[in-house]
C-alpha cells in the first residue's frame, strides 16, 4: 500500500467522502429508527392475545397473516433486488417516480422492520408473564399494560439486537448505489474510477464504514448504562444518622 | 351483612381437566378469608378466576349486583376494584417502588402524579418501606417485594385484597415479616381473601376458613371449628397431614 497516495486520495476528495459517508449515516440513522417503529408495531400487534368476540378475533387475525407476510418476504429477499424492483418497479407499474434519497429510506425502513418485528416479538415473549397479569390485576388494558409496563423492558431487552440492525444498516446502505444513491460506496467507486487507485480509495472507505460503526456501538452502550440507572439507591429519610460532636475549637 | 363478592356454580376447565367443580362462595365486607388445601386443590385457580386472570368455564361471578362475567361488562373497572398479591410479587421492574405504587393510581384510577405519590407513601409506610421509594424491584429482598406488592395493591384503595400464597416463594426468614403485615391489614377492617399454606397465620386472622379439596369446596367455617373439630374426614386428614 502506498501511504503517499491515500493521503493525497483523501486530501483530492475529502469533499466526496464525508458527502458519502453523511449520505450513508443519513440514510442507516432514519431507515434504523422509522425501522424499529414498524417493528415495534408489527411486534406488539403480533403479541396481542387473541381477543373473544368474533369480530375482533377476525380482523385480529387477517391483520396477523398480512404481517407475516410482510416479515418474511422482506427477510427473505436479498435489499438489492428489493432497491432493484421497488425502484424501478414502482415508476413502471405506478408510474411513482420516487427520488432517491425517498426510495433509499423507505428501503431501509421497511427491511429494517421486517427483522425488527421479530427482535421485537422476542423482547415481548421473553417477559415474564406476571409482568402482564400484575398490570392487568390492577386494571390495566392491553394498551395501557404495554406501554408502562412491558415495552419499556422490551426496549431495553432489545436495544443490543437494535444496535445490531443500525450498524447492519450503516453497512448494507452500500447496496444502494445499484439504484444510483450516493452513499459512500457509491462515491469510493467514482473516486477509484477517477484515479485507478482501487486499493486506497477503498482503504478509505473502510475506515471510515468502521468509525461510523464503532462510534454507533459506543453511543449505544452509553444509552444502556443510563437506561439500566444507578447500580445503589439512597434511602429516604433514614432514622439512625450518626452526628459527629461539635468541635468547640471552632469559636475564635 | 353484605356480601362484596358471591360467586355462583362457578367452574374452570384447563382442557378436559376440571379443575374446579361447582363453587358456590362469598365474601362479606370487612371479612378475611383463609382457603386453604393442598397443592392442586385448586385455591390458586379460585383466587385467579375472580379477577379473571383465569376465564371461568362457568358459573356467575356477581359483584355489586352485576354478574361481571356477562360480556357486555367492562373487565378493567371490575379488576381495579380488587386487589391483587402474587406468589412470586411480581412488581414492575422498570419501575422503582414509588413508581410501582403510583403508575396504577395514575393511569387507571386517573389520579394526579401528586395525590398519587401522597397515597403511594401513605401504604409504603403502612408496609414499612417507606424509606426504600428510590430502589428498584431487582435490590430488594423477596420479603420487601412482597411488602411492596401489597403496598401496590393497597395503593389503588380496593374493595377486596386477593393473596395468592404469598409466602410461598419466601425464604423462611421473610415469611414472618410479610405475614406480620397481613396480620396488621386484618386487624383494619379490611377484606381479605388469603389463600395461604401458613396453618398458624390462617387460624389467627380469619374470621372464616374454606378448604378445598380436588376442586371443590370440602368444609368451610369458623377456624376453631376447621381446625379444632372439623366434620368432613378429608379435612382431618389434610390437617394432619400439615399440622403432624
Amino acid at each position: 500500500m502506498n501511504l503517499e497516495w491515500v493521503i493525497t486520495i483523501i486530501s483530492n476528495n475529502w469533499p466526496m467522502f464525508i458527502r458519502g459517508a453523511g449520505m450513508t449515516l443519513l440514510i442507516s440513522i432514519v431507515g434504523t429508527i422509522l425501522g424499529a417503529i414498524i417493528g415495534l408495531l408489527a411486534g406488539v400487534i403480533r403479541t396481542i392475545p387473541l381477543p373473544e368476540r368474533k369480530g375482533k378475533r377476525i380482523i385480529l387475525k387477517v391483520v396477523n397473516i398480512l404481517l407475516s407476510m410482510y416479515i418474511e418476504f422482506f427477510r427473505g429477499t436479498p435489499m438489492i433486488v428489493q432497491a432493484m424492483v421497488i425502484y424501478y418497479g414502482s415508476a413502471l407499474a405506478f408510474g411513482v417516480n420516487m427520488d432517491l434519497l425517498t426510495a433509499a429510506i423507505f428501503i431501509v425502513s421497511i427491511n429494517t422492520g421486517a427483522y425488527m418485528a421479530e427482535i421485537v416479538r422476542g423482547g415481548v415473549i421473553s417477559i415474564e408473564k406476571g409482568q402482564f397479569e400484575a398490570a392487568q390485576a390492577i386494571g390495566m388494558n392491553h394498551i395501557q399494560t404495554m406501554w408502562n409496563v412491558i415495552l419499556p423492558q422490551v426496549i431495553r431487552n432489545i436495544l443490543p439486537a437494535t444496535g445490531n440492525q443500525f450498524i447492519i444498516n450503516i453497512k448494507d446502505t452500500s447496496v444502494l448505489n445499484v439504484i444510483g444513491v450516493t452513499e459512500l460506496y457509491f462515491q469510493t467507486k467514482s473516486v477509484a474510477g477517477n484515479n485507478f487507485r482501487y486499493f486506497e480509495s477503498f482503504f478509505v472507505a473502510c475506515v471510515l464504514y468502521f468509525i461510523m460503526t464503532y462510534a454507533v456501538t459506543l453511543i449505544l452502550r452509553y444509552f444502556e448504562r443510563k437506561l439500566d440507572g444507578p447500580e445503589n439507591y439512597s434511602m429516604i429519610g433514614q432514622p439512625a444518622q450518626i452526628t459527629l460532636p461539635k468541635n468547640n475549637n471552632n469559636r475564635q | 351483612m353484605e356480601s362484596v363478592i358471591e360467586i355462583q356454580h362457578l367452574s374452570k376447565s384447563f382442557g378436559n381437566h376440571e379443575v374446579l367443580t361447582d363453587i358456590d362462595f362469598s365474601v362479606q365486607k370487612g371479612e378475611v378469608v383463609c382457603v386453604i388445601g393442598s397443592s392442586g386443590s385448586g385455591k390458586s385457580t379460585l383466587l385467579r378466576c375472580i379477577n379473571l386472570l383465569e376465564k371461568p368455564s362457568g358459573g356467575k361471578i356477581i359483584y355489586r349486583g352485576e354478574n361481571i362475567l356477562d360480556d357486555r361488562h367492562d373487565i378493567h373497572s371490575y379488576r381495579k376494584k380488587l386487589g391483587m398479591v402474587f406468589q412470586q410479587f411480581n412488581l414492575f421492574n422498570n419501575h422503582n417502588v414509588l413508581n410501582n405504587c403510583v403508575v396504577g393510581q395514575v393511569k387507571v384510577l386517573k389520579r394526579s402524579k401528586e395525590e398519587a405519590e401522597k397515597t403511594a407513601l401513605k401504604y409504603l409506610k403502612v408496609v414499612g418501606m417507606d424509606q426504600y421509594v428510590n430502589a428498584k424491584p431487582k435490590q430488594l429482598s423477596g420479603g420487601q417485594k412482597q411488602r411492596v406488592a401489597i403496598a401496590r395493591a393497597l395503593s389503588m384503595e380496593p374493595d377486596v385484597m386477593l393473596f395468592d400464597e404469598p409466602t410461598s416463594a419466601l425464604d423462611p426468614e421473610m415469611v414472618g415479616e410479610v405475614l406480620k403485615v397481613m396480620k396488621e391489614l386484618a386487624g383494619t377492617g379490611l377484606t381479605m381473601l388469603i389463600v395461604t399454606h401458613e396453618m398458624e397465620f390462617a387460624k389467627e386472622v380469619s374470621d372464616r376458613v374454606v378448604f378445598m379439596d380436588k376442586g371443590v369446596i370440602a368444609e368451610e367455617g369458623a377456624p376453631e371449628q376447621i381446625f379444632n373439630n372439623p366434620k368432613e374426614e378429608r379435612t382431618k386428614e389434610f390437617l394432619k397431614r400439615t399440622l403432624k
